[in-house]
């Protein structure tokens, strides 16, 4: 297999990989959309942070490796068996590719079993391999319409359920959502945008110095890609030794009442459409605090985290040339103050 | 400032590189377009490429109306049905791992099919998860794409040509050199060992800033072909020159504006290019030989492009690789006949397409039960029962071709709120998902500005840039709008046409601009295009609302709305419930 690109050795996209790394500390941030120009290296860092995922415990023999610790989202046969084995796997980073059809998404018949040995056997898709993972779609914005209809029942679930070819199945999938494209080639179903925890503007690097940093460094793994990543190696293990400890400490990050205040009144004052903008919002920033270790959440916190927590919730014009991004920092300055 | 790369043998020359280049390092390079149209340059381009290529690696043709399983592969079915079991067939893009695929008439090539050779060519590997298989491959290969859109057509998707190094025009003559073969086959050993010093990387980035070239990919690709430069010239290390017919070849041709003279090399905002002189690129990158290497990529670029492209490029170049794109998006809204909704019961036959693979999944739970009530019968026995077929939603999309009056009087008038207006409906459309389009008319004639689209940014960017000015060639606007209308029907879509116009056209369809013969002409196109019964609007933008208009509408059975009595937003709702009365009449 192809050796990847290392997270650390990304120059640039703080933003994006910021935002990445905090779905790695709480899942529940519900994903996150990196929309943005061409050749900026948005898949590599997304495909990147695989290798930054810490290992999960879960079940052994199980097509969705249930999590021991926790019955109520056990696939019914985990739930069932009286003495589970464990084992530590790593957190599934899953593709979603371009042209995936929906038995291969959502499982179907196994065709194999079926056609050599007449048994009617399920065999699990994409979403039961992502299942307490990542599932990862490029070019998101050019996913046929009835898979989106599926990803968008399944995001809100928590569930796939499988009604096919006489099969009757339903399993957890937990799954969070990555998506990447460029809006030039197509807009995103409003529907599907408000899926996605954060989003992410990524523009191509104004910087020379930031252009001149990417491109020596990629030219330093293409030419040797193993020795490219034995120098990165270390700052890469600093990182997913951050994020577990991040994972570990965000149950105990205080959230004053102060804050949960200050970020409904952001959201308020910038009229977001529902209550998921609010929750991204305080999710995240409490993900960012933990991330840096800190015991409680802070005004810092929530201002770094609003722009992505809320820039595609805004009840938009879609032609007005002040972005959303902009829009956001004049009500940060409103409601908090300079 | 006089040689120019209109020079046949230059461009002979290039050309060949090219396929050496690619043929040392093919999916680091991508691959290349090649522009111009089918002849003896291009069997002898392509001769010269299949030496270069190792002997024995893949050189297949992908098809531009291939299918998706084509691409990526899928369930051999006779294989499958034979065996009983299934077998998956390897696409093309899987095939031609380690060798090339050759793509003809690459602007017809739907910009669907080219994300997912896209992905290919980002990954050096596919991943496969259709018809019940799943599937990793390998995919490096190079994407040779012939390019035969003329100077206004369509062209290749630019997400596809974005991903492929070269750019290149053909000449029409034959003499392209052959090259030497034995001197790629042992550049291709050479390659892992060569080394490019900091200094060129940094000017190549300083190259592409000063040549407006956005995206980071074709810096990649410039150092990557510096590399393979070196290796063709068996060096372990890149130099300048390498550098120089890098920037010739892999920037020139993306250059989308021209440096400002002299020194000023690392302005990153065109409209700034006067206040930044040297110490910028200094401070930036620590050390000050790369300007220098800069300027001379720079001029390398310069003394390369083709004779005109100079001129355009001081002017409004951004639009054409965006327009470049759009036009790729139009084709492929031609055979959008409707989209893959799962599949059902039901006989193949009349339109209806066999799903095989779900029927072979309906068919599999019985075969051990049917082959005990028929066992001499070889394979896989499959009833009618078990006939299962695709199903299609057909969207009948909505399409706003809007035709806006660009001309002197009309601009003088309400160019401002018309165009507020037109964003308001843009919005709408937006919102609903449907697409649009804009003809934009003034001076001599009519000009298709942004074809069918639905990115929203496109069309903004298009109609913030529209000049205003000149006269109103009325009939040759009506007659395109009736073009661009008929094309949508004719793509399964339903097109609604929404005119901005005072009615007072100038221009004759022959371009005199005589005012009389203008009336004529727009009268008769107007009758024309309401025996084509499309559902249009008349928004007349005239300061005070005019006969010229309310007749225009009359003679088009279109309906008329006066801008002055109706605001923006009224005007926006009218377009909404016409386009909603448009859907639901089919």
């Amino acid at each position: 297999m192809t050796l990847r690109y290392p997270f650390s050795a990304i120059a640039g996209l703080d933003e994006l990989k910021t935002a990445l790394l905090l779905t790695a500390v709480d899942p529940l941030i519900g994903g996150l959309l990196a929309f943005g120009d061409r050749g900026t290296g948005k898949s590599t860092a997304v495909r990147a942070l695989a290798a930054l995922l810490p290992n999960i415990r879960a079940t052994t023999g199980c097509a969705y490796h249930c999590d021991p610790d926790q019955a109520e989202s056990m696939c019914d046969a985990c739930r069932e068996t009286v003495k589970l084995k464990i084992r530590n796997i790593p957190i599934p980073v899953v593709d979603l590719p371009l042209g995936a059809t929906e038995d291969r998404v959502i499982g179907s018949l196994d065709l194999e079993k079926a056609l050599t040995k007449g048994e009617k056997a399920f065999e699990p898709g994409l979403l039961a391999q992502a299942n307490r993972g990542y599932l990862y779609v490029d070019e998101v914005n050019l996913l046929e319409d009835h898979i989106v209809d599926l990803l968008l029942d399944v995001a809100a679930s928590g569930e796939n359920v499988v009604e096919r070819e006489g099969l009757s199945i339903r399993h957890p999938a937990r799954v969070v959502l990555v998506g990447s494209g460029n809006p030039e080639e197509g807009e995103l179903r409003p529907q599907l945008l408000d899926r996605f925890g954060l989003s992410v503007d990524v523009r191509t690097p104004t910087e020379v110095k930031t252009w001149v940093q990417i491109v020596k460094r990629r030219e330093a793994f293409e030419r040797n890609p193993s020795a490219f990543l034995e120098t990165w190696s270390k700052e890469e293990s600093r990182i997913r030794r951050q994020i577990v400890a991040a994972r570990k400490r965000l149950t105990d990050v205080a959230v004053p009442d102060a804050m949960l205040e200050q970020a409904a009144a952001l959201c308020i004052h910038l009229k977001t459409d529902g209550l998921r903008g609010q929750l991204t919002l305080m999710r995240s920033a409490r993900a960012l605090a933990a991330f840096e270790g800190k015991r409680e959440l802070q005004l810092s916190h929530l201002r770094r985290m609003a722009t992505p927590s809320l820039r595609h919730r805004l009840r938009r014009n879609p032609l007005d040339e002040t972005g959303s991004h902009v829009r956001i920092e004049r009500a940060l300055v409103e409601v908090f103050g300079a | 400032m006089t040689a120019s790369a209109d020079a046949p043998d230059l461009l002979a020359a290039d050309a060949t590189m090219a396929a050496a280049l690619l043929a040392i390092d093919p999916a680091g390079l991508g691959g290349a377009v090649l522009r111009g149209s089918s002849g003896p340059a291009r069997d002898r381009w392509l001769k010269a490429f299949r030496r270069f290529l190792p002997a024995g690696a893949p050189v297949l043709k992908l098809p531009p109306y291939a299918a998706a399983d084509r691409l990526l592969g899928g369930l051999d079915v006779p294989a499958t049905l034979s065996a009983g079991r299934p077998i998956f067939e390897r696409g093309l893009l899987a095939a031609a791992d380690g060798g090339a695929l050759i793509l003809t008439s690459a602007e017809r090539f739907e910009p669907d099919k080219a994300a997912l050779v896209a992905a290919a060519l980002d990954a050096g590997e596919l991943t496969v998860q259709r018809d019940g298989i799943s599937a990793r491959l390998s995919a490096r290969f190079a994407l040779v794409a012939f390019d035969e859109g003329h100077a206004d057509e369509e062209h290749i998707a630019s997400s596809l040509a974005e991903r492929l190094a070269f750019h290149v025009r053909l000449p029409d003559i034959t003499e392209l050199e052959m090259g030497d073969a034995s001197e790629v086959e042992a550049a291709r050993v050479v390659l892992r060992f060569v080394t490019v010093p900091d200094a060129i990387a940094e000017a190549l980035c300083n190259a592409a800033r000063a040549l407006g070239i956005a995206s980071l990919r074709p810096v990649l690709f410039a150092l990557r072909t510096t590399r393979a430069l070196a290796a063709l010239d068996g060096r372990h290390a890149a130099t300048e020159d390498d550098a120089t017919t890098a920037a010739r070849m892999v920037l020139g041709p993306r250059a989308t504006r021209l440096p400002a003279a002299d020194d000023q090399t690392a302005d990153a905002e065109p409209e700034a290019p006067q206040e930044t002189p040297q110490p910028e690129s200094d401070d930036d990158t620590g050390s000050p030989a790369p300007s220098e290497l800069t300027e001379l990529l720079l001029q390398a670029v310069k003394v390369a492009l083709p004779k005109g492209v100079l001129e355009n490029l001081t002017g409004t170049i951004s639009l054409s690789s965006s327009r470049a794109g759009a036009g790729a998006q139009s084709a492929k809204a031609g055979t959008r006949r409707g989209r893959p909704a799962g599949t059902r019961k039901g006989d193949p036959g009349n339109g209806n397409r066999l799903n095989l693979i779900e029927t072979l999944r309906t068919a599999a739970p019985w075969q051990r039960l049917r082959n005990s009530i028929a066992p001499n019968r070889p394979g896989i026995k499959i009833r009618r029962e078990d006939f299962r077929i695709n199903r299609y939603r057909e969207r009948h999309e909505t399409t706003a071709i809007f035709v806006v009056d660009a001309s002197g009087s009309a601009a003088l008038a309400r160019m401002a709120e018309a165009k507020g207006a037109v964003e308001l409906i843009l919005a709408d459309c937006y919102i609903r998902r449907d697409r649009i389009a804009l003809i934009a008319f003034r001076g001599r004639k009519a000009e298709v500005l942004l074809p069918p689209t639905r990115s929203l940014s496109r069309a903004r960017k298009c109609l913030s840039e529209l000049p205003g000015g000149g006269g109103t060639p009325l009939s040759s606007a009506i007659d395109m709008a009736g073009l661009l209308a008929h094309q949508v029907r004719g793509g399964g879509g339903i097109p609604l046409l929404v005119f901005l116009t005072d009615g007072r056209g100038n221009i004759a369809r022959d371009g005199s601009p005589d005012r009389a013969s203008a009336l004529r002409d727009s009268t008769d196109s107007a009758r024309a295009l309401r025996s084509l019964g499309v559902r249009s609007l008349v928004i007349d933008i005239s300061g005070t609302p005019a006969e010229a208009a309310s007749r225009l509408a009359a003679s088009m059975a279109a309906t008329y709305l006066p801008l002055p009595h109706a605001g923006a937003s009224q005007i926006s709702n009218s377009v909404s419930v016409a386009m909603k009365a448009a859907g639901a009449s089919r």
